[in-house]
């Protein structure tokens, strides 16, 4: 299986996904820049955390125009998994491949710290392999991670089983401590209608090997693994 | 011609900036000013346009990339 791990200008976090990909996962990655427009025929699809454009006018507002993202728009099109990881969550949120918006930090801190999140979803290729209600430990390191959604959309996407991560305490209880930015509905991540573009604000590539904190992190990978594998995709 | 875009944060969005301004002025005494929104201004240069197409131009620029409509409104002003 073949990733293709996105970057622009000012990812911070395409090394570290790679790594988890290549090193820990065992399957292939290839770096694809932004300006490309073709994703090395690849299987899936990761958009990982940093400062693309440096963060200036909003998150993620200025790296949805690179070239790239019109073949990653189709690539979801065709059902294509798609993960978006902090700040790629942020470009797939401003490039209106999941609904919604980032806010800065309720408390306006940049928070740097591991967190628990409840898996809530068990049928999206990034969470095949978790149990629902699974709690997982997984850092974040973001300064605009409050989620945001008008009222009509927060309800149509918790209706449809839409809200995948929920930040929570480390028994598994959604509270509002255990939020680190405000979220609404401690929201940690989301997916598409069709479920298979996933973004979410922690860091699971971070955080797939005991020897830096936790391994939590790889479910995500080993799902889309799985899941792809029982699609007969590769 | 030159554009001037104003982008604040929809009222029913919470600003925490504009909060933690507000709390600033407060407990230095400004008991006058009440709540605080910040935003955003942009000055746009628009080369050899009316006004009507300079406006058309702001409002799509605005709407595309200047503003995020689903948490932010805009104002514009054309001279």
């Amino acid at each position: 299986m073949k990733f293709a791990i996105v970057v622009f200008p000012g990812s911070n976090c395409d090394h570290d996904a790679y790594h988890a990909v290549t090193q820990v996962l065992g399957q292939q990655a290839e770096l694809v820049w932004h300006k490309d427009t073709h994703l090395a025929g690849a299987d899936v699809v990761v958009l990982p955390g940093g400062f693309s454009h440096g963060d200036y006018l909003r998150t993620g507002a200025i790296a949805r125009f690179s070239p790239i993202m019109a073949s990653i728009a189709e690539f979801a099109r065709r059902g294509g998994p798609v993960l978006g990881i902090c700040n790629g969550f942020q470009i797939l949120l401003e490039a209106g491949l999941l609904p919604g918006a980032m806010l800065r930090n309720q408390d306006l801190k940049f928070h740097c710290e591991h967190v628990w999140i409840r898996v809530e979803q068990g049928d999206t290729p990034f969470t095949a392999r978790a149990g629902r209600g699974q709690v997982i430990r997984v850092p974040v390191a973001h300064g605009e991670g409050n989620y945001y959604a008008d009222p009509a959309v927060l309800r149509d996407l918790e209706a449809a089983g839409r809200v995948v991560f929920r930040y929570c305490d480390p028994q598994g209880n959604v509270t509002d401590a255990a939020n680190p930015n405000g979220s609404l509905n401690n929201i940690a991540g989301i997916c598409d209608e069709t479920r298979n573009v996933v973004g979410l604000m922690p860091h699971p590539e971070r955080a797939c090997e005991a020897a830096i904190g936790s391994a939590d992190g790889l479910l995500i990978f080993e799902s889309v693994v799985t899941s792809l594998a029982q699609q007969g995709a590769l | 011609m030159k554009a001037k875009v104003f982008v604040t944060l929809k009222p029913s969005v919470f600003d925490p900036q504009g909060h933690t301004i507000a709390d600033a002025l407060h407990s230095m005494g400004y008991t006058g000013v009440g709540d605080v929104r910040q935003g955003k201004y942009f000055e746009l240069e628009l080369n050899s346009l009316s006004a009507d197409q300079a406006r058309a131009l702001a409002l799509e620029v605005a709407d595309k990339v200047l503003a995020n409509p689903v948490i932010e409104s805009y104002r514009i002003e054309v001279d």
